[in-house]
């Protein structure tokens, strides 16, 4: 079986980071898994982990009033769940359900959050790889945004 | 392919066979030659002109098995007066066919390669030859990816061929939908999200790309990170068109008439193009 | 090069060519003077021609003044071009017929028309026009046999142009002033205080037959000569240049370049360029029926790439600006041509010069995306 650490360090996410804080991670990290129709996290509240999917698939969503829930976005094996841990006021900004049943690694973003205050180049670590996810979730969503699909009369 | 006709302007008459409502808005017609005549042939990425009486004509997309002869298959999405007289028609009734007209998907290149091939909306229909041909002759291909973007779940196209399809050796089926339900279990996202899915080997793969010019943008740019160079990625493209002989003008884009030149092009020939605005 | 037969004819011996024409079975058409203009229509003699009248050009500029001589020929190319009779503006393409559920397809073109046409007074950059038009046409990939049925067995009577107009380029696109292939019967006018003759120029075994049945003299060294100054004199006196050096990298190149903005700015939109351009060729396909919806025919028209719908497209026109338009317009006509069929589009008439209703001019656009001034005859627009 897999160490944790392995797992982290193998990951295409951490690549490059050094060894010491590969270890830190897997320190922080530990096994989880959600039933699928589970809720991993909800919107508006504290956001204290991040997630590496490691089989499965997970829908982001927001609830609208008269709409019902919409699903914005599916995650599935290799992605990352979550970097509101990293950005104040850390709250989550969507909820994440588990569509199948879900394996991840946890990561204990809060311990992170500390750890990263104190070692400013771990920060930057982390802050450059979770800002290319973002870059990438921009570019997504704006092509989203075009509604390319739509007849456009 | 099939000769034309003296006059490359005039129809053949063809009757509708049957007709399946694949969508709110979207209809596939099979047509069959009204006499007795052959019925014409064409290959994957090849295009009919459709002449509705009294109406006008349409360029549309040859959709069904190059391989099984008898009849035409077509699938159209009304838009407008011309594509709705043209989803109206009922088994029986007639309607013109000019061509088959235009080049084809690169099904020689890709022989004893993977085939990737990624569709948005509509794009799916010109691409469904290509995978009739691939299952076909499996033997020929490497691993056959299907990546297909649509807006809806209620919006994609062929969705029990899409199931049967992902169920074929050394084949896999990802479609996904900007806006999905939550009775929707599938992916949700832009057909450029499901690369992370796939694990390409770009030195041996040809990849076909059909839907709106946007999203045609959007996946070259992903194939291009995945490493795959500029002749290997094909393009479907479109533009305003009369004729589809080269006559008419209509249909030019840049020094190519996307009737005679294309409609399917290599990205290398089409890269600058696509980058320009107004062309 | 074996040497071309010539001959020497009298003014007059016009009338006897027209005659000769009919009686072959051809229907002459040729330049006359109508609406301020010189157009192409029927010529029944040689009256019908503008005998004894001149043009005068310039960007957008375009008037007839008579001349001091009886010249018949002496005037260059109107707002017309062989176009409208090879490649005509509206022509039924089939009709159909209802039949309860169904249609028939009748079938029934436009027919040709019912003798050959003679082409008379043609000049060399209208040959050269009528080649380009040949190679788009007829030796692509598909050939159109409304173009070819009109096409073949026709009779050319080219006119070597002895003056040019301002707007003039032939010599700077290689098609001018002097006709060098693709006519039966080459003809240059003299007129002089003391003479008025034509040295025919033979291009072919028709043209031979044809000019056996005029009354002709030997041509002499010396009317060779005065032929050769009169078409040097018109070569001389061309006003305008384009250089076509990399022309087709040249604007493939420029497309975002700020003139396009500076013509835009002035262009109307208004299609006449394309309208009088002999090279020109784009149609469009329309569907016309009767009243009672039984009856359908499809009608090919001369189309624009100027006008707001030629590149429409789901929802919306992929060129909504004037600017891609003229850039599109131009960029084809001077360097995708060459990629699509081998040679420029332009021949150097100066037609769209001329009929361009704000003045722009297709050779000072060139010059000005080359960077270089422009040159003289140039309008001043006022720009700063």
């Amino acid at each position: 079986m897999e160490t944790l650490e392995r797992i982290v360090a193998e990951h295409p996410f951490f690549a490059g980071l050094e060894e010491q804080y590969l270890q830190l991670l897997a320190g922080c990290a530990s096994n989880v898994r959600f039933e699928g129709g589970k809720y991993i996290l909800r919107e508006g509240e504290e956001a204290s982990q991040f997630f590496l999917i490691r089989h499965g698939k997970v829908a982001l969503e927001i609830a609208a009033p008269h709409r019902g829930r919409l699903i914005v976005e599916t995650l599935g094996e290799g992605d990352i769940l979550g970097w509101s841990w990293l950005i104040p006021p850390y709250h989550w900004r969507l909820d994440a359900r588990a569509v199948d049943l879900t394996r991840a690694i946890a990561l204990d973003g809060k311990c992170l959050r500390t750890k990263c205050e104190q070692n400013h180049d771990l920060g930057y670590e982390l802050l450059k790889r979770f800002a290319h996810i973002m870059e990438r979730r921009l570019e997504t969503t704006r092509f989203q945004l075009l509604d390319v699909y739509a007849a456009h009369k | 392919m099939a000769t034309l006709p003296t006059d490359p302007m005039v129809p053949d008459p063809y009757r509708v066979g049957q007709v399946w409502k694949e969508t709110s808005d979207t209809f596939t017609l099979a047509l069959e030659p009204a006499h007795s005549a052959a019925c014409s042939g064409f290959s994957p990425g090849q295009f009919s002109m459709l002449y509705v009486f009294g109406v006008g004509e349409l360029p549309i997309s040859i959709s069904g098995d190059p391989e099984e002869p008898g009849r035409l298959i077509y699938t159209v999405r009304s838009v407008g007066q011309a594509t709705h007289a043209l989803v109206s028609r009922k088994p029986g009734e007639m309607v013109g066919v000019r061509g088959p007209f235009g080049g084809c998907w690169p099904l020689a290149e890709a022989r004893g390669k993977d085939v990737v091939l990624v569709a948005g909306g509509l794009g799916l229909a010109p691409l469904r030859p290509v995978i009739y041909q691939v299952l076909r002759h499996r033997e020929d291909y490497g691993r056959l990816i299907v990546l297909y973007g649509g807006r809806s779940p209620r919006d994609l196209l062929y969705r029990k061929e899409l199931a049967a399809w992902a169920r074929q050796p050394d084949t896999q089926v990802l479609p996904t939908v900007d806006y999905g339900g939550l009775s929707w279990r599938g992916h949700v996202g832009v057909v450029t999200t499901l690369f992370r899915y796939v694990r390409l080997q770009p030195a041996r793969t040809v990849a076909m790309l059909c839907g709106p010019e946007i999203m045609m943008r959007f996946v070259t740019r992903e194939l291009e990170s995945c490493g795959l160079q500029e002749p290997d990625i094909y393009l479907s493209m479109e533009r305003n068109m009369k004729c589809a002989v080269g006559f008419c003008g209509h249909c030019q884009y840049g020094p190519y008439f996307i009737c005679k030149d294309g409609p399917v092009f290599p990205y290398s020939k089409v890269r600058s193009l696509l980058e320009k605005h107004e062309i | 090069m074996a040497e071309k037969t010539q001959a020497l004819v009298e003014a007059g011996q016009i009338e006897r060519l027209i005659e000769v024409l009919h009686r072959r079975g051809y229907e002459v058409v040729g330049p006359t003077v109508r609406d301020a203009a010189i157009v192409y229509d029927r010529l029944e003699k040689l009256a019908d021609l503008p005998v004894g009248w001149t043009d005068e050009q310039e960007a957008g500029s375009y008037r007839l003044k008579r001349r001091e001589d009886g010249a018949l020929f002496g005037y260059v190319v109107g707002p017309q071009s062989w176009k409208k009779y090879l490649h005509p503006a509206d022509v039924r393409l089939f009709s159909a017929q209802r039949q309860g559920e169904t249609f028939r397809i009748l079938s029934n073109p436009d027919p040709p028309p019912p003798g050959r046409y003679a082409l008379l007074c043609v000049r060399a950059c209208e040959l050269a026009a009528i080649a380009v038009q040949d190679r788009v046409l007829l030796h692509d990939r598909y050939r159109d046999p409304i173009y070819q049925g009109r096409r073949e067995g026709i009779f050319i009577v080219a006119v070597n142009c002895t003056q040019p107009a301002a707007t003039c380029f032939c010599t700077s696109m290689g098609t001018g002033p002097r006709a060098h292939a693709g006519f039966d019967l080459a003809l240059t006018e003299l007129v002089g205080p003391d003479h008025h003759r034509i040295l025919i120029e033979v291009g072919s075994e028709v043209g031979a037959e044809v000019l056996a049945e005029l009354e002709h003299f030997e041509a002499s060294d010396d009317v060779e000569r005065e032929a050769e100054q009169a078409v040097g004199r018109a070569r001389s006196q061309i006003q305008r240049r384009m250089d076509t050096t990399g022309i087709r990298d040249l604007l493939y190149s420029n497309f975002d370049h700020p003139r396009w903005d500076d013509v835009a700015q002035r262009c109307l939109a208004c299609a006449n360029c394309t309208m009088v351009c002999p090279t020109c060729f784009c149609t469009t396909v329309e569907e016309v029926s009767d009243v009672t919806g039984d009856h359908a025919e499809r009608w090919r028209r001369w189309d624009s790439c100027f006008t707001q719908s030629f590149s429409y497209i789901h929802g919306g026109s992929v060129r909504s600006s004037a600017k891609s338009r003229y850039r599109q317009w131009m960029t084809h006509k001077l360097a995708s041509w060459i990629d699509q069929f081998g040679s420029s589009g332009c021949v150097g008439c100066g037609r769209c010069i001329t009929w361009c209703p704000v003045g722009i001019d297709i050779t000072e656009e060139v010059g000005a995306i080359r960077g270089a001034t422009a040159s003289a005859g140039e309008n001043d627009h006022g720009n700063t």
